[in-house]
C-alpha cells in the first residue's frame, strides 16, 4: 500500500468513527442544555459560585457573566505567571515577563492557545496544570455556551431570555469535555503519552552521559487540548513532541479529538431546534468544506513543490517519519479549520500552497467545522448571511428556522463577520509599516510576509497555530496578538449574543410555499458558496502577496 | 436599579469564585486523578517509556537522540532542537522544528550538503550510494527534533556501513533492521519506520554477543 491510498483510509476512518458517534454525542449534549435537573456536584459548584442556575437570563445579562468570568480569567492566568518564580511546585522556573504572560493569559482564556514561549523551558506545573489546562476547559465551555444560547434564539419565541451563563459553563465543562477527556487522556498514557509529577530528572543517553527530561501531566492537558480546540501543547513541538503524540495512532485519536464536538454539535442544534435535517445541512456544509480543504492538502504536500523539497525528494521537512506526509495533512487541515491550532508538523515547512491552505482555512472563519461552540455560532451567522442573499434573489424577506432577518439581525451579522478580517488586515499591514516588527521574520520574501499575516489570521481567529520561524516573543508582538485575540474572541460574541437576544424576542414565522427550504442539499451549497466568496473576496489579496507567490513562483 | 459598581462587583465575584471552583474541578482533581490512575495502570509509559540497554537506562523509546558514532545507525537531522535560553540552572533539550520555509535557500544547501554526507559515509567498498536512493527523512529536520524513527528505506541504506564498521556480516544486520521494522497500525495508520535508539541498542547487544 502506497502513502497516499494510506492517507486515504486515514481520513475515511476518520468519518466512519466521527459519523459512529455524531447521533449519540449530539443528542447527549441537546439534553445536557435542556435538562432540567442538576447533578448533585453541579449543586455544590452552583453554590460556590453563589449563582441560581436556574435564572434566566437576557443576552446582556448572560454576556456579562460571560466577560466577568474571562476577565477574572485572565487576571488570574496573569498572576499566576507573573508569581511564578515564587509559587511551589514549579522546578524553580522564573516568573514570566509581564508582556508574555499579558499574551499567554489572553491567549488561553480566548481559546486561542497562541505560544510564544516553549512550554518546557518557561512554564511550570502549576501554570501549566492549574492554569493553562483549566482554561483548556472552561474557555472550551464558554464557546459552547454562547453556541447554546444562539440556537435557543432559534427554537425560542416572545422571550428575550438565552438561559443561564453559569449552569450552561458548569454543565459544559462537568457532563461533556470532562468525561471525554479522561477517557481520551488514559487511552493516551497508554499508547505512551506521558503523565507524572517527577519535575525535571536525569536520563541515561545511549552514547553515555545523561539528558534532562521534563515531566509533568501531559496525557491529561493533550486530551482536553484537542477536544476543547485549544491547541496549547505542553512542548513547544506540541503534538509533534512524540511525550505528546507517540504513535500513528495517538495522532488519529487526536484528529478525532478535534473534530469531535464541533461536528456533533451541528446535531444539538438540530435536536434544540426541532429539525434534525437543519442540522444535517449545517453539517454537509461543514463536511464539504473539510473534506475538500484536506484532499487539497494532500495532493500538494503529496506533489513536494519547492526547491527544498523538490532537493529532498519528500516534504517531509517539519514531520514526523510515524505519521508521514498523509496524517500531518489531514492534522495540519483539521487544526485550522478549528480554532485548535495544535500542530503535529509544521505549517511553515509545508509547500507554498499547503501553507495557504492552513491560513484560508481560518481565515473562513474556523467554521469547518469550526472551534468547540465558536464554530457552530460562527457558520449559523453565514447560514444568516446566505439566507439574506438568497432573499435579495427572489426579492421576499430572509428568514431562517422561522425567524425573521430583518434589518437589526444583519446588521449584526454584517458587524460579526467584519470584526476578524480587520482585526487581521490592521494589525499585519501595521506590522509590516514598522520598521522593526518585520524583523522577526525567520524566513526572506514572500513567506516572511506570510509569517506575519500568519500570525494575526491565528491570533484574530483564535487558532493559536503559527509560521513558527517568527519570533512572537517582542513587545509588539505580545501585545498585538494579545489584543487581536481578546476583541477577536469577544467582539464577536457581542453580536452573536445580541443576535440570540433579538431571535429569542421574535414570534415565529409560520412556514409557506415561499420559505427557503434551509434544509435541502441546494442551500447546503448555497452556504458554501457564500462563505468561499466572502472570504476569498476578503482575503485574497493578501493571500496574493504571501503563500500564492511563494507557492505559483 | 441598584448602582452599577456594585453590579460589577458581584458579578466579578462571582466569576472569581466560579474561577476557583473549576480550578479546583478541572485543575487539581482531574490531572490528580489522572496520575493515580496512569501510574497505576500504565507506570512505564506514564513515566516515559525509557528502555535499558546491559541494566543501565540508555533513553526513551519515543525519544530520538543525536551524537550516534558512525558504527552505529544514524536518526534524522534535528536542526530545530535546541538548548534552553531561559531557566538556565537545567540543560533541557526545546523540541521543535527548523521552520524554514520550502523556498528558503538555506534549507536547500542543508538538505543537499545532507544527501552529499549521506552518500559519502554509506558508500563502502562494494557497495556505492546513488543521491536518488537517500530518502527524504534522511536529509529533513522532523518537527518535533525529537523523531525517534526513521524510514525503512533509510535504515536499508546504512546497513552495509554498519556492517562493515562492527566486521558484521551484511545478512545479520539486515535480518536486526527487518526485526525492528514497525508497519503501519492496522495496515493503514501512520508510515512504516525503525525506531533507532531500540535498532542500536540490538545492534550493541549483538556486537557485544560477538
Amino acid at each position: 500500500m502506497g502513502p497516499v491510498l494510506a492517507g486515504v483510509l486515514q481520513i475515511l476512518a476518520l468519518m466512519g468513527a466521527l459519523a459512529l458517534v455524531y447521533i449519540p454525542l449530539g443528542t447527549y449534549m441537546a439534553r445536557v442544555y435542556s435538562s432540567r435537573r442538576h447533578l448533585r456536584v453541579e449543586r455544590w459548584l452552583y453554590k460556590g459560585i453563589g449563582a441560581d442556575p436556574d435564572a434566566e437570563m437576557a443576552w446582556p445579562a448572560y454576556l456579562r457573566a460571560l466577560l466577568a468570568f474571562s476577565a477574572v480569567s485572565v487576571l488570574f492566568l496573569y498572576l499566576l505567571q507573573r508569581l511564578q518564580g515564587v509559587l511551589p511546585g514549579s522546578p524553580g522556573f522564573a516568573s514570566v515577563s509581564p508582556a508574555q504572560s499579558f499574551n499567554t493569559a489572553v491567549s488561553f482564556v480566548t481559546n486561542t492557545n497562541w505560544q510564544s514561549y516553549s512550554g518546557e523551558q518557561t512554564m511550570g506545573h502549576v501554570v501549566q496544570t492549574a492554569g493553562l489546562a483549566v482554561q483548556n476547559f472552561v474557555s472550551a465551555a464558554v464557546g459552547m455556551a454562547v453556541a447554546v444560547a444562539l440556537v435557543r434564539g432559534f427554537s425560542r419565541s416572545r422571550t428575550g431570555e438565552l438561559g443561564n451563563f453559569w449552569s450552561d459553563l458548569v454543565r459544559g465543562t462537568l457532563r461533556v469535555l470532562l468525561p471525554v477527556a479522561a477517557v481520551a487522556a488514559v487511552v493516551l498514557v497508554a499508547c505512551g503519552t506521558i503523565q507524572n509529577f517527577s519535575g525535571i530528572h536525569e536520563v541515561g543517553q545511549f552514547m553515555g552521559g545523561t539528558q534532562q527530561w521534563n515531566g509533568g501531566a501531559v496525557a491529561s492537558q493533550e486530551a482536553i487540548k484537542e477536544l476543547g480546540t485549544n491547541g496549547g501543547g505542553y512542548f513547544n513541538a506540541n503534538s509533534a513532541h512524540p511525550f505528546e503524540n507517540p504513535t500513528p495512532f495517538t495522532n488519529l485519536l487526536e484528529i478525532f479529538l478535534i473534530l469531535v464536538i464541533p461536528f456533533s454539535l451541528t446535531r444539538t442544534f438540530g435536536v434544540l431546534t426541532g429539525s434534525a435535517r437543519q442540522g444535517y445541512a449545517v453539517l454537509a456544509t461543514m463536511a464539504t468544506i473539510w473534506l475538500g480543504f484536506t484532499a487539497l492538502m494532500m495532493a500538494t504536500e503529496f506533489a513536494h513543490h519547492g526547491p527544498a523539497l523538490q532537493a529532498a525528494g519528500g516534504a517531509l521537512e517539519g514531520k514526523e517519519v510515524r505519521f508521514g506526509v498523509g496524517g500531518s495533512s489531514i492534522f495540519a487541515v483539521a487544526t485550522t479549520l478549528t480554532s485548535t491550532g495544535a500542530v503535529d508538523s509544521f505549517h511553515s515547512s509545508f509547500t507554498g500552497l499547503g501553507g495557504g491552505i492552513t491560513m484560508l482555512g481560518m481565515m473562513l472563519g474556523e467554521i469547518a467545522p469550526g472551534g468547540v461552540g465558536s464554530g457552530l455560532y460562527g457558520i449559523l451567522i453565514m447560514a444568516v448571511i446566505a439566507v439574506f442573499i438568497a432573499g435579495l434573489m427572489v426579492g421576499r424577506t430572509p428568514e431562517y428556522l422561522g425567524k425573521k432577518i430583518g434589518a437589526r439581525e444583519m446588521k449584526l451579522a454584517a458587524c460579526y463577520i467584519l470584526v476578524t478580517p480587520a482585526l487581521v488586515l490592521v494589525f499585519t499591514a501595521a506590522s509590516m509599516a514598522l520598521p522593526t516588527p518585520p524583523h522577526s521574520a525567520l524566513n526572506p520574501g514572500a513567506h516572511g510576509f506570510s509569517e506575519v499575516l500568519y500570525a494575526f489570521t491565528s491570533a484574530a481567529n483564535n487558532n493559536g497555530s503559527a509560521f513558527a520561524g517568527l519570533n512572537a516573543n517582542t513587545d509588539w508582538f505580545n501585545t498585538m496578538t494579545g489584543l487581536a485575540m481578546l476583541f477577536g474572541r469577544f467582539v464577536p460574541m457581542v453580536f452573536v449574543l445580541a443576535l440570540a437576544g433579538s431571535l429569542a424576542g421574535q414570534r415565529p414565522v409560520p412556514v409557506t410555499a415561499g420559505t427557503l427550504r434551509t434544509e435541502k442539499p441546494l442551500f447546503t451549497g448555497l452556504l458554501v458558496g457564500a462563505i468561499l466568496i466572502i472570504t476569498g473576496l476578503t482575503y485574497f489579496p493578501a493571500l496574493a502577496l504571501g503563500p500564492l507567490a511563494e507557492g505559483l513562483a | 436599579m441598584t448602582n452599577p459598581f456594585a453590579n460589577t462587583a458581584r458579578l466579578l465575584t462571582a466569576g472569581l469564585r466560579a474561577l476557583i471552583v473549576l480550578t479546583v474541578l478541572t485543575g487539581v482533581v482531574y490531572p490528580l486523578a489522572l496520575t493515580g490512575v496512569a501510574q497505576g495502570l500504565f507506570p512505564h509509559q506514564a513515566n516515559g517509556s525509557e528502555i535499558r540497554s546491559h541494566g543501565k537506562v540508555v533513553g526513551s523509546s519515543l525519544i530520538g537522540q543525536q551524537g550516534y558514532g558512525l558504527a552505529y545507525f544514524q536518526p534524522r537531522p534535528a536542526g530545530g532542537l535546541a538548548g534552553n535560553t531561559l531557566n538556565t540552572r537545567y540543560r533541557l533539550e526545546v523540541s521543535g522544528a527548523t521552520n524554514l520555509a520550502a523556498d528558503n535557500p538555506k534549507l536547500v544547501r542543508a538538505v543537499e550538503a545532507a544527501k552529499a554526507k549521506i552518500v559519502k559515509d554509506n558508500s563502502v567498498p562494494g557497495y556505492t550510494v546513488r543521491p536518488s536512493q537517500v530518502p527524504a527523512d534522511a536529509v529533513t529536520s522532523s518537527g518535533s527534533g525529537l523523531d525517534p524513527d526513521i524510514s525503512p528505506a533509510y535504515a536499508d541504506l546504512q546497513i552495509h556501513r554498519v556492517a562493515a564498521r562492527n566486521g558484521l556480516p551484511v545478512a545479520e544486520v539486515d535480518k536486526l533492521v527487518e526485526e525492528h521494522t514497525t508497519g503501519r497500525t492496522l495496515g493503514f495508520i501512520g508510515e512504516p519506520r525503525v525506531n533507532v535508539l531500540e535498532l542500536n541498542t540490538a545492534l550493541r547487544s549483538l556486537v557485544a554477543k560477538g
